[in-house]
């Protein structure tokens, strides 16, 4: 089911949690609501749900005003964080209780609690409590209970939060394949830009109570709308500039100072892969020398420390790094092939200045 | 005390690579016996006697003393009145412990204070309080001596003093466990469509039922042994408001012989009860932390701000 909010505004007594916020879910999407922890994500979750009520605005759930309809009337199913199991019930009795709720026939039930029992890779665990359960198996109890009486919305609060790290890339596969083959409408809150990246159609960006961005992964990666969501997602390299003889600049780095007014500050950013590294010191006009490798898989990121002492980090194949010979103390040449100006100091960002500008190869020569 | 002090700088002069923090066996024995002669003297052997001097007439009058009929008055009025206070004890301290681990509102603080007021305030005055506000003499006795209704030295004056006494250990047992469990398991039910009524019976009761017990265990202990707060209220008239602790105190003042046995006698019955609910409270205690580490193990990742909590407020 899509659901739509509008102009939605919580207060807790002083405190502003979600402040004006509006954005829609289209049907059978996979949602994820992101930002820093106190950024308000799971408040909105909460309003959705009806666990909250808002202070202002609408919430709709398919066409219908949902504000003052009860959270048992939503037809929602809920995760929490930790899971909220009833302990004192089996595993059973906790799938079939919101079927129980809602007069589902014994037999009726009883299949359909096995049918998910099956489906979620539990079989067998039916008669077992809680307590008796791994984490990822009592967070797919946790799960199959919200989805047993068929919900039109499926809310997940920090769905990986509470478990291991190698669970988790387990648990992330399987909620797409499950999202994948049951289509329902699924809004899911972190504050890791790695799992929403990984796992969604589309982020909501959040912090401070107010929505900085929503879009597709690639979206909000490539073409963050401030300076916010560009540190927030992926790695970003940010430098304090200042205008001097019609060049911005910061120490040893120079990037063109068009449009500028002598002596304004303005501060730049650039992704890591944006750094091109060569291992021949007259290639480019900066020089660096490389302190750290992290090996990250196929990709590898370095760290390089500029003769003022700046550490900047660069991103490049596991191959290229093999063919330039690199390794931790060498000295190298490099370049900063895009950057985006975030914040101009006197003056709003024009849309122009604050897209990513492409160095000439030249300029990045002349650098 | 100088003893084990001294054999302990003694011990730690001559091996210092012994821990710091382990004290000898010598003195680990020595405070053990301690505690356990301390117990015995002033604990075990007056229980023993309590029991030795009611059978010491012999069996038969042990059983005729408790199916006299002044006594069995009382023993009928005990149980009355723990059975109208425990229940009424039930129902305020649930309420009292869902208003303060579920919510948050001003005075709370407050709330809690006024359930502790019993444990803080003498029993005697605790009686005193309901004389002064119903006896005769006191501000309502005037209108209720007018409408015929009789509060002091009457069963309901009685039921009254007992309730104020107890009402706290049902909500202070209540509240630690309910603050443990958090509200998450209430609002999931809600999510699935559960009305108030139903997540309060099939989720937050079998949640606290261990610690309800333990609480309604004490408070009825409490209730059916009260003595000062009674006391002062019931005006002691034999077969119509003396309680057990009361006659007990009745009989005792009787005489030595006779009546000090059947006092005895009416005593070994509360010391059983009190043995029973010791047994009773050591047993749910263990139910608890059996049911509390299994919840434990439920969230062994929870967030520490979670396991602080629950680890500050469990008793």
């Amino acid at each position: 089911m899509s659901i739509e909010i509008q102009n939605v505004s919580k207060q807790f007594g002083e405190v502003t949690a979600v402040n004006n916020v509006s954005f829609s879910v289209k049907e059978g999407e996979l949602l994820a609501l992101l930002g820093p922890s106190g950024g308000g994500k799971t408040t909105v979750l909460r309003l959705i749900a009806g666990l909250e009520v808002p202070t202002r605005g609408d919430i709709f759930i398919s066409g219908q005003r949902v504000n003052d309809i009860a959270v048992q009337q939503r037809n929602i199913g809920f995760v929490f964080q930790n899971y909220a199991l009833f302990k004192n019930m089996t595993v059973f009795k906790n799938i079939a209780f919101g079927l129980k709720v809602k007069k589902w026939g014994r037999a009726e039930s009883a299949s359909r609690v096995a049918e998910l029992l099956e489906l979620f890779g539990l079989p067998g665990l039916g008669e077992r409590y809680p307590h008796q359960l791994s984490g990822g198996q009592r967070q797919r109890v946790a799960i199959a209970r919200a989805l047993a009486s068929k919900p039109s919305v499926l809310l997940l609060d920090e769905p990986f939060g509470a478990v291991d790290a190698k669970i988790r890339q387990e648990l992330r596969d399987w909620l797409v394949k499950l999202h994948h083959d049951l289509n329902v409408t699924t809004i899911f809150v972190t504050h890791d830009q790695e799992e929403a990246m990984e796992v969604a159609n589309r982020i909501v960006i959040f912090s401070r109570g107010a929505l900085e961005q929503i879009g597709t992964p690639r979206e909000v990666y490539e073409a963050p709308v401030n300076e916010f969501v560009a540190r927030f997602i992926g790695v970003l390299n940010v430098l304090e500039l200042e205008v001097r003889n019609g060049v911005a600049r910061l120490n040893e780095l120079e990037f063109p100072g068009h449009g500028l007014l002598e002596g304004q500050r303005l501060r730049i950013g650039f992704r890591p892969y944006a750094v091109q590294v060569s291992s021949d010191l007259s290639q480019y006009r900066c020089r660096a020398v490389l302190r750290h490798t992290f090996f990250l898989g196929v990709m590898l990121r370095v760290e390089l420390e500029l003769p003022s002492g700046l550490m900047i980090r660069a991103r490049m194949a596991k191959e290229e790094y093999a063919q330039l010979g690199l390794a931790d103390g060498h000295a190298v040449s490099f370049q900063i092939r895009q950057y985006r100006v975030l914040a101009r100091e006197g003056a709003p960002l024009a849309p122009e200045t604050a897209a990513v500008q492409e160095l000439l190869p030249t300029m990045g020569e002349g650098i | 005390m100088a003893g084990p002090v001294k054999s302990r700088l003694h011990r730690a002069a001559t091996s210092p690579s012994q821990r710091g923090t382990e004290e000898s066996p010598l003195v680990k024995w020595l405070l053990i016996g301690v505690a356990f002669a301390f117990l015995s003297l002033f604990l075990l052997l007056p229980l023993v006697n309590v029991f030795a001097q009611a059978l010491s007439k012999g069996l038969q009058f042990y059983l005729n003393s408790l199916t006299s009929p002044d006594t069995h008055a009382a023993i009928r009025l005990t149980l009355i009145v723990a059975a109208v206070c425990v229940p009424l004890n039930l129902v305020f301290g649930l309420a009292a412990a869902w208003a303060v681990a579920k919510f948050e509102f001003r005075g709370k603080s407050l709330l809690v204070t006024l359930i502790d007021l019993p444990f803080s305030v003498s029993p005697v005055v605790a009686g005193l309080i309901y004389v002064v506000l119903f006896g005769r003499q006191g501000y309502l006795g005037p209108w209720l001596d007018t409408h015929n209704i009789q509060i002091i030295f009457a069963v309901p004056g009685i039921v009254l003093a007992t309730v104020f006494v107890t009402f706290p250990f049902v909500a202070r047992e209540l509240i630690p466990v309910m603050q443990a469990t958090g509200t998450e398991q209430e609002q999931a039910a809600l999510t699935l469509g559960a009305s108030g009524w139903r997540t309060f019976w099939h989720v937050t009761l079998p949640s606290v039922k261990w610690g309800l017990l333990y609480g309604v265990i004490l408070c009825n202990a409490r209730a059916m042994g009260e003595f000062g707060a009674v006391s002062v209220v019931s005006g002691h008239i034999t077969g119509q408001t003396e309680t057990m602790p009361l006659r007990v105190q009745a009989l005792y003042e009787g005489g030595a012989g006779a009546s000090g046995a059947a006092a005895f006698a009416v005593a070994s019955l509360l010391a059983l009860l009190a043995l029973v609910t010791l047994g009773l409270k050591t047993l749910l205690e263990w139910k608890q932390a059996h049911d509390y580490a299994r919840a434990q193990q439920t969230t062994p990742e929870a967030g520490p701000a979670i396991a602080k909590r629950t680890a500050s407020t469990w008793p």
